[in-house]
């Protein structure tokens, strides 16, 4: 496909490969190499949307990523919203369309695979243009372990946009061979389309790979840890501030140079070119060679360079020094740009001449891509020199090179590349030299003239000299913030919005700094550049995520029980990582029937619960016993062995964190059990005690949680049912008391049977190892199955436990309650010296006599249950606000044992008003509530025993 | 993404430790004989520093090691002991 934009031979496209494609609904054709961008231009699309805030014509401005217009939405193969067409490679089937500065999410999920990579590397390249080539290789021939990445399809960087020669020959070959020995050498890792998006930390970079559309794993985040960074990431032609800038035609000079050479594009037949340094020149003087018509060069400079000036006059290119175009005219493309002589001082230009064009060239000079520099730390300056920040102290590890540095030479790029290469290898323990480059014949550059704002312009034509191009922000706009008094580019950054888009201002960010410079009336060093942050380009959360969604999205844990709770089609409950049983629904049931009913098994006959998830930690040592004894509010030495304690755990500051049972298993070992989402906590706690306040302690702490399989068989007819299927343990309560345990045999396994009962029943708790858990269960099922055994969640597990009074850390509990506040002294010592949590009980605040109290609370019989969350207050109707608040409801159920809703609440002073009756604040209504006893039902504590 | 140096398993990354705030405030010998202020001071009061801030860590997904890092707060350099070396990397 030749046509009237695609030059009949060269560029690095394969024209044996055609690929069709769909833009805004219309069928066009590119190669194999081609990006979205390029195979528009060939076809002569330049408009590519419109603008987000004026609905502008916007057109493709660049070939790389600071393109700041050319927004598109990918609708197939796979949809994706807000990718830029300069970066998008064409391939067979794809579907585009443009977009008005917003994407849209795909509704459809996205059926790609992601993955993630984590690695190693003694050195990593980034960006793998002349500099970071010459990195590479140095780097690599010592045999240190090198991965180079760079975002294009292909290596090469600026190479691949000019027709410079290196060794007298076309650059290519050089890129060529340097890429095939790399990739020969085995430590290397060569990374095409990866982009390093973020620098962190002690040289943690990460990169999307973008593999392709038709590879099994579409886009791979990698995650590199680099003993060495050279970042070799080139730099970006910023564009120029004028009226009318912004129309569709008006292009970087280098990116136009880049669409001819690299993809044989013209992007425009009558062209002008307008700069303030040397490299439009090099555009405007390829693309004549190329056939484009070169209408003018319009250089704000007085003088023009003497080697460009040749290389025009042998072409017929007029130069116009000194002048700037103040205008341009057409619809939707250019058409043409009004000419003026650079004005002096405040008298307002006069346009010279308009000169027709499809094609406006800018170049406002070269900013170094300095972003991940910057995101490591290093620190960057203005330099006059070049009229661009460049970096100023890098960060240990990491170093800069080429245009990224500020060095705009190819002999020079080449030179420092080789050298960074091998300072970075030695750095790191190779023998490294230098690898020798090949000569270039590209001459010295000459600085920029510094332009910001083109002088005299009357305000009015401030509305449509755009800064930001992605947002549609304007000299107008920087004027406002300047004018509302602003002066730090972070705040006029914020007021604008300049520099917020996709882009994160890679070709407006220092534009504005000078606008902001030019109307404060200082200098562009004063006024500075935002702060470079990750990440350098958009990434999709799709990469980001990898594998690490749905089921994979966080660890499951389940227990040694869990298919048969799946074959019971239970909803599960998620408890930290636990996947529990909420409740068992038989047919017909909704959770509040489901829940009354297994209630009442427990009060009435016999249930079973799968408790695995508690926590469990087996505690050892011949300082076992001390040891509890100062991280448990009560006294843990005195527990006989064979015997069982129930313990609170309170930080120093005497709030309650966690609480369960202690089992001592010997004279020197303990069983721990912890709540099911804190047990991580615990033992990291008292690691931490352990090991930094009393190393002197003999006691080693073993994580036992998933040793044991654990089940709760509690009601008045557990007895009888574990008296089924055990024979060698005497099940009667004297000879096996309460809060005791023993060694047996249960359904032919050895377990340890302990007597502890978080319902107020009799109950007995089964440990077996977890291999038989569910072997043991079956048994137990089957066991009571003539007895109606009823498995039942964690929902009636916390109705029962509320019935009596007993607190869920956690839940009645948030960090600010203390055992005395849970009216739980009784399980605070008073005859230890010390324990964690013990002086802060005499504190000025934790005895102030307010304190918000557990207690319980009963609505009226008939009421529905109030919503956990309420808020309670001392009267029936509100007063004005602010309204004093008393407490809240931590814990609210309908009983089935007493036919009525009831809740746990914490209330100021709640033990005192016991009996008085407050208002919980539910909707627009006030509920009346009693206030109540914690323990609601069998208060003496009779049923323990069976 | 820090690299910390555990004492038992060396450079790790950040994501397997947990931070345990401030280093050296030793739990009081008699806790029972200090004033509330005193005790108070031991139970809030930290340090904040802008630059070197001596640590805690724990090698949670790890070896479950407490151990004490140097750490300077602008720039998340590591060093160890006294010296002015960083460690990491």
């Amino acid at each position: 496909m030749t046509g009237e934009y695609r030059l009949a031979e060269g560029g690095r496209i394969n024209r044996d490969r055609p690929v069709r494609f769909r833009f805004d609904g219309h069928e066009y054709e590119g190669f194999d190499g081609d990006t979205l961008a390029s195979a528009l231009l060939a076809n002569g699309v330049h408009q590519v949307g419109t603008s987000i805030r004026y609905g502008r014509p916007r057109g493709i401005a660049s070939a790389g990523p600071e393109e700041p217009n050319a927004l598109v939405q990918i609708e197939e193969p796979f949809p994706e919203p807000m990718l830029t067409a300069t970066t998008v490679a064409l391939h067979d089937g794809l579907v585009a369309s443009s977009l008005p500065g917003q994407g849209r999410l795909a509704t459809d999920p996205d059926p790609a695979r992601y993955d993630a990579i984590n690695a190693h590397c003694d050195v990593l390249v980034v960006g793998a243009g002349p500099a970071g080539l010459a990195a590479a290789l140095s780097a690599a021939r010592s045999g240190a372990r090198v991965i180079i990445a760079d975002s294009d399809t292909e290596f090469g960087g600026s190479l691949l946009g000019s027709d410079e020669e290196l060794d007298h020959a076309p650059a290519g070959r050089w890129i060529d061979r340097v890429t095939a020995e790399l990739r020969a050498t085995p430590e290397v890792t060569v990374l095409p389309r990866t982009t390093v998006f973020g620098c962190y930390d002690d040289n943690y970079l990460v990169a999307v790979e973008h593999r392709g559309e038709d590879t099994f794993t579409r886009q791979r985040t990698w995650h590199v840890r680099a003993r060495e960074v050279v970042l070799a990431t080139g730099s970006h032609e910023r564009p120029l501030v004028f009226p009318g800038n912004d129309r569709p035609g008006t292009m970087l000079a280098g990116s136009a140079r880049t669409y001819v050479h690299r993809y044989g594009v013209l992007p425009g037949h009558r062209a002008v070119a307008f700069t303030t340094n040397d490299s439009a020149y090099a555009a405007a003087v390829d693309l004549h060679d190329a056939g484009v018509e070169i209408a003018a060069v319009v250089d704000v400079r007085p003088v023009a360079t003497t080697l460009w000036t040749a290389r025009c006059v042998e072409r017929g290119i007029q130069i116009l020094t000194n002048c700037a175009v103040t205008g341009t005219s057409g619809t939707d493309r250019v058409s043409g740009a009004q000419i003026s002589p650079v004005p002096s001082g405040d008298s307002a230009p006069t346009v010279a001449s308009e000169l027709d064009c499809d094609l406006l060239l800018v170049s406002g000079g070269w900013n170094p891509a300095v972003h991940l520099h910057s995101q490591a730390r290093g620190t960057v300056r203005y330099s006059e020199e070049i009229c661009a920040l460049v970096p100023d102290r890098a960060t240990r590890g990491v170093r800069t090179v080429g245009a990224a540095a500020g060095t705009f030479t190819t002999g020079e790029c080449l030179r420092t590349g080789s050298e960074a290469g091998s300072a970075a290898a030695r750095a790191t323990g190779f023998d490294a030299d230098p690898a020798e480059v090949p000569s270039s014949p590209s001459g010295p550059v000459t600085p920029p003239q510094p332009t910001w704002l083109l002088p005299g312009l009357s305000a009015d034509s401030d509305h449509d000299q755009f800064v930001d191009l992605a947002r549609d922000a304007t000299v107008a706009d920087v004027r406002k913030a300047v004018g509302a008094g602003m002066s730090s580019v972070e705040h006029i950054k914020r007021f604008t919005t300049i520099g917020t888009a996709h882009d994160q201002g890679k070709t407006s960010g220092l534009l504005s700094s000078g606008v902001i410079a030019e109307l404060l009336g200082v200098e562009v060093a004063q006024v500075g550049a935002t702060t470079f942050r990750p990440p350098y380009a958009p990434v999709a959360f799709a990469a980001l995520a990898g594998r690490d969604r749905g089921d994979l999205y966080d660890p499951i844990r389940v227990t040694a029980m869990h298919d048969w709770h799946l074959a019971q089609q239970c909803p599960f409950e998620n408890v930290g990582q636990w996947k529990r049983p909420w409740y068992y629904p038989r047919p017909g049931e909704d959770m509040d029937s489901a829940v009354l009913r297994e209630c009442h098994a427990v009060r009435t006959g016999v249930g079973m619960q799968d408790v695995s998830t508690l926590g469990k930690i087996d505690v050892q040592g011949p300082d076992a016993a001390e040891f509890l004894d100062l991280v448990y509010t009560n006294k843990m030495s005195t527990l006989k062995v064979g015997r069982i304690r129930y313990g609170l755990m309170c930080h120093a500051d005497g709030m309650v964190f966690d609480d369960g049972t202690v089992m001592r298993t010997d004279e020197h070992r303990y069983l721990i059990s912890t709540t099911s989402g804190g047990a991580a906590g615990v033992l990291e706690w008292l690691e931490d005690w352990l090991q930094t306040e009393w190393p002197h302690l003999r006691v080693h702490l073993t994580s036992v949680t998933e040793h044991w399989a654990t089940i709760a068989l509690a009601g008045p007819r557990s007895r009888d049912v574990l008296a089924r299927v055990t024979s060698d343990i005497d099940l009667a309560a004297d000879a096996f008391p309460f809060m005791s345990w023993t060694d047996g045999t249960v359904a032919g396994r050895a377990a340890r049977v302990c007597r502890i009962s978080f319902s107020g029943e009799l109950a007995f708790e089964i440990n077996v190892p977890w291999w038989h858990g569910r072997e043991v269960w079956d048994a137990l099922y089957e066991a009571g199955s003539d007895l109606d055994i009823t498995p039942y969640g964690t929902e009636t597990m916390h109705v029962l436990r509320a019935e009596k009074g007993f607190p869920i850390v956690g839940q009645d509990t948030d960090g600010t309650v203390t055992p005395h506040d849970l009216g739980m002294s009784w399980a605070v010592s008073k005859k230890k010296d010390d324990f964690l949590g013990m002086r802060s009980f005499s504190r000025a605040d934790t005895v102030r006599s307010d304190r918000k109290h557990l207690v319980g609370l009963l609505p009226p019989a008939d009421s529905a249950v109030v919503p956990e969350g309420t808020q309670l207050v001392e009267l029936s109707e509100l007063p004005e606000p602010p309204v004093p608040m008393l407490g809240h409801i931590t814990s609210s159920y309908r009983s089935a044992a007493l036919d009525r809703p009831f809740a746990l609440a914490l209330v100021k002073s709640g033990r005192d008003r016991i009996g008085q009756t407050v208002y919980g604040h539910v909707g627009d209504r006030l509920v009346p509530v009693e206030i109540t006893e914690p323990v609601f039902y069998d208060k003496e504590g009779n049923r323990r025993d069976g | 993404m820090m690299l910390i140096p555990c004492p038992w398993c060396g450079p790790r990354n950040e994501t397997e430790f947990h931070y345990g705030g401030q280093a050296d405030v030793p739990y009081p010998a008699e806790p029972q004989e200090l004033s509330d202020v005193e005790w108070a001071r031991f139970l809030f009061y930290r340090a904040n520093p802008k630059g070197l801030f001596s640590e805690r860590w724990n090698h949670q997904a790890g070896c479950r090691r407490w151990f004490t890092v140097r750490r300077d707060t602008t720039t998340n350099e590591i060093f160890q002991d006294d010296s002015h070396e960083a460690v990491t990397r």
